[in-house]
């Protein structure tokens, strides 16, 4: 039943060379191994906390990015002060590709105080308004009406600078994606959606979830919109910048359809064995891994070598390691904690206006 | 003092912190050329142009959404909901996000976002227009809501909710916007969670809220003058916080509690009070404490039916004789 592509029936040549594009041209060695190591460390993060979840050190739910490391890193690399993401609740490779520490990150997933939302969030939940992250959000879809919100006010404010709203493939059914979609293109506002395809909305492929082709349901509200290849970060990059370009410069808001694939299941309670098969998994594994092939890549520029790689790759696991023992070490949060962060007037009781209960019991 | 109403009253909250802060933006349906569904908004637009106050699209989830995303970056929006009725197609963005992300982000963020227009029945509108979701709204820690009776507690707790870091939800009522009253000019702010003895009264409590305070008001006049019976009148006007001392000091006056609600009964808001009276003030209780709500069933559209399935001053004073009773 899968619409998605298998890696064989995949187009494997390139038709463009976007290492050549001037956004990935002016890179430095440098940066490019940065690009590198943010995948590398995303993944070898994420399959530490797999660990610890399956050592019971985690609850509730853990939706893994892995395989999709290209798409957040290719994005978030190119943000300026001003620009802003969003996303759902696939949302620990947007914060490692912002620049958040990964261990006050694997602290959230331990329910640790220490960790970034204070054990408040949890996985989904990921937050830094420092780095312009708005969030880890829940609810399929509802996060998209405030990525326009940040593009309102980027433009209210008159500050050059757009916002990307990610979703996956499964958001573009729900009706506030396309509420935001005309709000945003009704009023111009300077927002890029995202909307990271890996083919499988949980465990309904696209065939069998949505109509016609996804990115082109902007073009109904006169949005551009394109569509790239999201194992390759340099295309990520090339398709992205565009955009965003289009979003600073004219106001003008667009979608992006990336095209990548999820490893793990949807969330550590899918099985995976019911919707598509270990053999494509394997296949896109093989022929179609974003770090393996930008490693190649890398190798044959010459920027890195076999034994930065492998450098790069134990610093990443070591990294990983320190974020979980940190959690580990890291206290709970108290009982007291509970009812704190709810409201800004209680947080902070000198500049409190209002009076009576808050809270209740 | 001037003598206004409430739907200037309101209007002219908004147009004092749309001049005192260039933060503040007016968006919602039809609130800026069509001069608002209900003329709350009326001459706005052409004072403060259509940069600060915007139209939108009939579209409550994306746009009371933007309205979220601004305020996360630093914006003060003022949503309209042309009837609060509507919160259920924008629940999501209201009950999800407004009130969760300070507590989800650890408290890295706020959200100073104020969401109002008339929340009752009474207009023959039938059941999809007559909610009154302010128990729905209150269940939700992380937000406030305003529910004002009269124009002076209109103006005051809008000037206050717009400048309050946290989302604050404001119910209005259609039924009270051409109702007047004296109304402070210039800086008239009143804090929210501060509630107002609207009569004072030795022998019973009336708690009540917004359009029912007038309803409570009038039945308070029979009772004093038909029956001698000397009532209370107590508005809560902010429904969370809650200024329960105010209850208190009330109950411990006149020992009986009637509570009067435009809310259909099952965990409304009058169920909360009635269960902190009883656990916090029960030596002082003469009696039970009784309640009048809303008749429970969807609203009824036929008019003169839905007058009774409300409270109203006859439905009030009976209630108010059985707790004496």
């Amino acid at each position: 039943m899968s619409k998605k592509p298998t890696a064989k029936e995949a187009t494997t040549t390139a038709a463009i060379d976007h290492a050549q594009a001037p956004v990935n041209a002016r890179l430095t060695p440098e940066e490019r191994i940065e690009l590198f190591r943010k995948m590398v460390r995303i993944r070898r993060f994420e399959e530490r906390s797999l660990r610890a979840y399956q050592a019971k050190k985690i609850g509730g739910f853990l939706h893994l990015y892995i395989g999709q490391e290209a798409v957040a890193v290719g994005c978030c690399s190119l943000m300026g002060p001003h620009d802003h993401v969003i996303t759902a609740y696939r949302d620990h490779g947007h914060a490692i590709a912002v620049g958040m520490d990964t261990k006050p990150l694997m602290a959230e997933l331990y329910g640790k105080a220490t960790g970034c939302s204070k054990g408040k969030g949890g996985s989904m939940h990921y937050f830094d308004p420092s780095r312009n992250f708005w969030g880890g959000h829940g609810i399929v879809g509802g996060q998209i009406p405030l990525g326009a919100g940040l593009a309102y006010a980027l433009k209210y404010k008159g500050l050059k600078g757009a916002a990307m709203a990610f979703m996956g493939d499964g958001a573009v059914n729900q009706g506030a994606v396309h509420e935001a979609y005309n709000l945003a293109s009704l009023w111009n506002l300077p927002v890029v959606f995202v909307i990271e395809n890996n083919g499988y909305s949980m465990g309904t492929s696209q065939a069998r979830s949505s109509a016609g082709e996804l990115a082109q349901r902007a073009a109904g509200y006169d949005m551009q919109w394109g569509q790239c290849n999201g194992h390759d970060v340099y295309e990520v990059r090339a398709m992205m910048d565009k955009f965003l370009t289009l979003a600073r410069e004219t106001g003008k808001p667009s979608t992006v359809e990336i095209d990548t694939y999820r490893y793990r299941g949807h969330s550590v309670a899918d099985p995976d064995n019911t919707y598509r098969s270990k053999q494509e998994i394997e296949e896109y594994r093989r022929t179609r891994d974003p770090i393996q092939l930008f490693q190649d890549k890398l190798l044959a520029e010459g920027v890195l070598t076999p034994a930065l790689a492998e450098q790069i790759d134990t610093e990443a696991r070591a990294e990983a390691d320190v974020a979980a023992d940190f959690s580990e070490a890291s206290p709970f949060p108290t009982p007291a904690d509970i009812q704190t962060d709810v409201y800004w007037e209680a947080d902070n009781p000198s500049e409190r206006r209002s009076q009576g209960r808050l809270f209740f019991t | 003092m001037p003598v206004i109403t409430y739907r200037e009253a309101v209007r002219h909250a908004l147009a004092e912190e749309l001049e005192r802060d260039p933060n503040v933006v007016v968006m919602g349906e039809e609130v800026a050329q069509f001069n608002g569904a209900y003329k709350v908004t009326e001459g706005l637009l052409a004072r403060f142009g259509p940069q600060r106050i915007v139209d939108t699209p009939i579209s409550e989830a994306g746009f009371i959404g933007v309205g979220i995303g601004a305020s996360m970056l630093g914006i003060r929006p003022v949503m309209e909901l042309m009837f609060w009725s509507f919160y259920s197609v924008a629940f999501d963005q209201i009950l999800n996000n407004a009130a969760n992300v300070r507590y989800m982000s650890g408290g890295q963020i706020h959200c100073p976002i104020v969401i109002r227009g008339p929340a009752n029945g009474g207009t023959n509108v039938g059941a999809t227009h007559s909610h009154t979701p302010e128990n729905v709204l209150a269940n939700h820690p992380g937000v406030k809501v305003v529910v004002p009776s009269t124009p002076a507690d209109a103006k005051g707790l809008l000037k206050s909710a717009i400048r309050d870091n946290d989302p604050v939800f404001f119910l209005e009522n259609t039924m009270l916007y051409g109702e007047k009253g004296e109304v402070p000019a210039g800086e008239h702010v009143v804090p929210l969670g501060l509630a107002d003895v609207k009569r004072a009264g030795t022998d019973l409590t009336i708690v009540t809220y917004g359009r029912s305070v007038l309803h409570s008001l009038a039945a308070a006049e029979v009772l004093e003058r038909e029956h001698k019976i000397s009532t209370e009148v107590l508005d809560l006007r902010t429904i969370r916080p809650l200024d329960f001392d105010s209850v208190l000091k009330s109950v411990a006056k006149t020992h009986r509690v009637l509570i009067v609600e435009e809310q259909k009964p099952f965990a409304s808001v009058g169920s909360q009070l009635a269960y902190m009276i009883q656990r916090e003030a029960f030596d002082e209780l003469d009696g039970p404490i009784h309640r009048l709500a809303t008749v429970d069933a969807p609203a009824i559209y036929s008019p003169p039916v839905e007058v009774e399935q409300l409270p109203n001053p006859r439905r009030v004073l009976q209630a108010a004789l059985e707790t004496l009773a």
